[in-house]
This record gives C-alpha cells, sequence and structure tokens, in this order.
C-alpha cells in the first residue's frame, strides 16, 4: 500500500482504464472514438511513473508529474488539456500532503484556467469544461458554508453529472465533434464524461479513507 | 477485426522499424523516438517538419527526402504526437536556418504541436508554422473550430519542400506555404470505414447502399449519408463543392489529386480522375499536373478525395520540381 496521494491517484487511473469503452465509444459518435484508448494509454503510463512516487506526500509534485506524464502519452487533444490541467493543479498544491478544500478549489480553479487557456475554450462548447465549471461553482458553493471537502466534492460531482447530461442537449463548437454542428446534438460528450470520472473516482476514495 | 498485425500497441513502433529498414537511403530513425528525419539532408535550408496520427501511410514519413520534409513525427493511430515527439524532430532537423511545421486543423495537433514550439523556442530554435485547412466539407464559420486539413496537406509539403530546398528563408518559405492553403481545396467520401487496431471495431456503420459524403480521414462523421451513386455523380458532387468554394475560370491552371483513403483501388481513382478532368475541361480549366494514388490514408477505409490547387507561375515552377521521397518521387 502506498500512502494517501498514491492511492488517491490509483483510484482515478483505475476508473479512467475501467470506462475505456464507453469514453470511446461516446467519442465514436461524434469525434474520432480515440478518447478512452488515449486516456487509458495516459493513466497507465502515470500509473507505471507513480511506481517511483509510491511514498511522495507533496501533492504538488505528484500532480506535476502526472502533468507531465500524460502530456507526453496521451496526444490529440485531451493529452494537453488534461496535462495542463495537472500541471497546473500543481501549483497550489506544492508542499501539501492532504486535500483540504482550500487546496482542492485552488487546484480545481488552477486546472480549469489551464484548459480554457490551451484549449481557447469555453463553457457551452460541448467539452470537458462543461463538466468541471459547474462542479468547480458547485465546490465553492459548499465551501461558503464551510462543508468538508468530502461533501463539498459530493456536489462538485453532482454537478458535474449535470454538466455531462447538459453536453446532450447542445451542438459542439470545440473539438472535432464540432464538424457535425447540429448533428451532435443528443450525444453526450465524451470529454465531460471523462472529467466527471475522475472526480467521481477522487470522491469515492476520500469517502473510503475518511 | 481482421488485420496482420502482432500487438495493437506496437503497431506504430513496428511500422517505423518497418519503413526505416525499407529506405534506408531517406530515412533514419531519431532512436527513442517515433521521429523519422531524412538521411541525408543539406547543411543549410529551412527544415520542414510535418506529422499527426499514424495511419494515414505514406503520410507523413512517407514524404521525407529531398524536396519535401526534413522530419516526420507519428502519433498513435489517428491521434496527434505528444509535443516531446515533435519537439525532438525539430531538435534533430533544425540547422540554424529555422523550422517550419506543417500542421492540420485538428484542436489536437494543433495544440501538441504549439506545445513543442514552446519547448523549442525556449531553446534557441527558431520555429514558426502553418495550419492546412482544405476540407471544404466543414462549414468555415465561428460554430467550428474552422476546417479540417486532409489531403491538400500532400500539395503544400510538395511546394513548400520545394521552396525550402532553393535556400529560401523562413519567412519566404511559410509565405509560399500560406499561398498552397489559400490556394488549395479537397472534399472526400467513404465507402466503407476503417478499424483502429486499439478499438478494435469499425469506427462508423454503413449499409450496404450507403456511402458517407465530407467524412474526415479520422473516420468522423461527414457532412451526410446518401445512397450508393455512380462514380461520376458523386464526383460531379463533390467537385461541385469544392469550385462553389473556390471559383475557378477560363484559361487558369490547376494541379488535380485524386487520392485513395486506404482500400479504393486505383482502378476506381483513374475513373473518378477521368471525370474530374471531364468536368474541369468543360469549365476550361487547364490541368497542370495530375496525381492519383494513395497519398494520405485511412487504414483500410475505402472511399476518396478530391483536391484541387490553383497555380499561378510560382506554385506551378515548385510544383514541378524535383522531388525524391520515399512515396513521391519526380525529376
Amino acid at each position: 500500500m502506498g500512502g494517501y496521494i498514491f492511492e488517491a491517484i490509483n483510484t482515478i487511473g483505475k476508473a479512467i482504464i475501467r470506462d475505456k469503452q464507453m469514453l470511446t465509444d461516446l467519442d465514436a459518435a461524434i469525434g474520432d472514438g480515440d478518447h478512452g484508448i488515449n486516456m487509458a494509454r495516459g493513466f497507465e503510463a502515470v500509473q507505471a511513473k507513480m511506481q517511483a512516487l509510491e511514498a511522495e506526500t507533496d501533492i504538488g509534485k505528484v500532480m506535476k508529474t502526472i502533468g507531465m506524464t500524460l502530456i507526453s502519452s496521451v496526444g490529440g487533444a485531451s493529452g494537453p488539456l488534461y496535462g495542463t490541467a495537472f500541471l497546473r493543479a500543481a501549483g497550489p498544491s506544492q508542499g501539501k500532503t492532504k486535500l483540504d478544500t482550500d487546496t482542492a478549489s485552488l487546484m480545481l480553479a488552477a486546472a480549469i484556467t489551464g484548459i480554457k487557456e490551451r484549449g481557447k475554450a469555453i463553457r457551452g462548447e460541448k467539452t470537458m469544461l462543461d463538466a468541471l465549471e459547474p462542479a468547480y461553482d458547485a465546490f465553492m458553493e459548499g465551501a461558503k458554508v464551510n462543508k468538508t471537502v468530502i461533501e463539498c466534492l459530493e456536489l462538485a460531482c453532482n454537478a458535474a453529472q449535470e454538466g455531462v447530461e447538459f453536453t446532450k442537449t447542445i451542438a459542439a463548437t470545440k473539438g472535432r465533434a464540432s464538424y457535425l454542428g447540429e448533428r451532435s446534438i443528443g450525444h453526450q460528450d465524451a470529454g465531460a464524461t471523462s472529467s466527471y470520472i475522475m472526480l467521481h473516482a477522487l470522491l469515492e476514495f476520500l469517502r473510503g479513507n475518511n | 477485426m481482421k488485420k496482420v498485425i502482432n500487438v495493437p500497441e506496437q503497431v506504430v513502433e513496428e511500422m517505423l522499424q518497418g519503413m526505416v529498414l525499407a529506405h534506408p537511403q531517406y530515412v533514419k530513425r531519431i532512436e527513442g523516438f517515433d521521429v523519422l528525419v531524412r538521411a541525408n539532408a543539406p547543411e543549410s535550408k529551412v527544415a520542414l517538419v510535418s506529422g499527426g496520427g499514424s495511419g494515414h501511410e505514406p503520410s507523413h514519413a512517407g514524404f521525407v527526402g529531398r524536396g519535401m520534409l526534413d522530419g516526420a513525427v507519428a502519433g498513435a493511430v489517428f491521434t496527434s504526437p505528444t509535443p516531446d515527439q515533435v519537439y525532438e524532430a525539430v531538435k534533430a532537423v533544425d540547422n540554424g536556418k529555422g523550422v517550419l511545421l506543417i500542421i492540420k486543423n485538428y484542436s489536437g495537433d494543433v495544440m501538441n504541436f504549439e506545445m513543442a514550439i514552446e519547448m523549442a523556442e525556449a531553446d534557441g530554435i527558431v520555429v514558426d508554422k502553418v495550419i492546412v485547412n482544405d476540407d471544404v466539407a466543414v462549414e468555415n464559420s465561428t460554430w467550428t473550430i474552422g476546417r479540417r486539413g486532409i489531403a491538400g496537406t500532400v500539395l503544400v509539403h510538395k511546394i513548400t519542400g520545394a521552396k525550402a530546398e532553393t535556400g529560401a528563408d523562413l519567412a519566404e518559405v511559410k509565405r509560399v506555404a500560406e499561398k498552397v492553403i489559400s490556394n488549395v481545396r479537397s472534399m472526400g467520401m467513404a465507402l466503407a470505414p476503417c478499424t483502429v487496431p486499439a478499438a478494435g471495431k469499425p469506427s462508423f456503420i454503413l449499409e450496404d447502399n450507403e456511402i458517407e459524403i465530407g467524412m474526415g480521414i479520422h473516420g468522423e462523421p461527414g457532412t451526410h449519408r446518401e445512397a450508393l451513386r455512380s462514380a461520376d455523380e458523386i464526383t460531379d458532387h463533390l467537385v461541385d463543392k469544392i469550385l462553389a468554394d473556390m471559383p475557378l475560370g477560363t484559361g487558369e491552371e490547376v494541379a488535380v489529386l485524386i487520392n485513395g483513403l486506404g482500400a479504393t483501388p486505383l482502378m476506381e481513382l483513374y475513373v473518378i480522375n477521368r471525370k474530374v478532368a471531364a468536368i474541369l475541361g468543360d469549365k476550361g480549366i487547364k490541368i497542370a499536373k495530375t496525381y492519383v494514388g494513395n497519398y494520405m490514408t485511412s487504414l483500410e477505409m475505402a472511399g476518396f478525395s478530391v483536391s484541387i490547387l490553383k497555380l499561378d507561375d510560382e506554385l506551378k515552377e515548385l510544383l514541378f520540381a524535383a522531388a525524391d521521397t520515399p512515396a513521391l518521387v519526380q525529376f
């Protein structure tokens, strides 16, 4: 058994690898059908890298390693986007060994800013931001009334899930699905889904470790 | 899935090994990376790097050689290469005169190549980019990320490569690349899908009598589906779309590229070319050069694309310049 952060990342990686086929199928409907394959390849590389970091307790150091590993192993659009997200999340978590509400909210905010800058995207374009931004807003609502990090993350996960549902109702204007325009309506966005899967896996881990 | 492979995860690696063994006079491998560069590059010229997902062979490494590319980066099948791979290619081909990246317009390609540019610039390498967006099937509106880059990219490689070979500086080479990009239009159709090895099943399903019009080179769905029609009718439709976007007048000159997507026989590509020539001939448009074959494929997808490049004297001269690469040789 590794440390707290090692196990948290392991749980997230396992969830992505478990849902590889579902993510690929979602992508195939409106994109080019490789999201699950690429994300699983990335998290397999992360798991391999994490072996050497089993005893690492600094969340920031681990986030940086994950970001670099995703950037150099995923490719496509999700590599730079998720890679940048994890790299940016490394900033506010540097030197932290436990995920408190403050740290988690700063990490989420930094990750979202990174994704927006790298992808030149905003909410409402049928991307991962449609899960992550509502998740952040909900997290902050919880933080404002002093809920615990797990309670905040529960709110965030629910909002992310609603965000994933929302992507079914809109047309894509970013990524390969944008080529379909109106034909993309009715389909769930694969990137929003992988974002939800990661948040949910983190929540499950925190619940199990509380 | 029926494919002649060993394991899906090793396809790209084993393909690169095979390419180097087949074409040692043209390409060599950058050890540890999915990058092939010219075996014998001149010392002082602007270097051209292109690349993208694998599965489009002979694109991109097939065009590494004299008069075309200096380096090609291979991503996973249909997936943009990662920035570190592109960065290695840039470092390997840079000889001080600068490097131009030729990128096809997909968000993944653009993001990964841009990150590579940031890495190379931090090293003091002069590097710039052009983005190819020749696919007229896609609406170029605020509702999309712009048009896709497809087979017309090969003509960008050819002409830009010829310009770089003259010893022109980076700004000049980039100007020519952008001129080609603004004058080339393409559109494709598919009769049958392809299967990405790691996915193991076809990327889309078409009924026996169905065709997909305007799909991308990764099997992204096209603009619409319709019933199978004759080669002439389909060709008419594709060329109409191209000419609607790029009006060509009597006496103007073009180059034509009839590109197979992997599973369409040359016989059919020639049938299509005959019709393209007839349509252009009727309009008084002169065809200066024609390429027919598999240049930018989509694994074993059945179908083709038509690309038309409007020429002026400068582009024509560069198009006719010599090229010596594994997949394109002309003197």
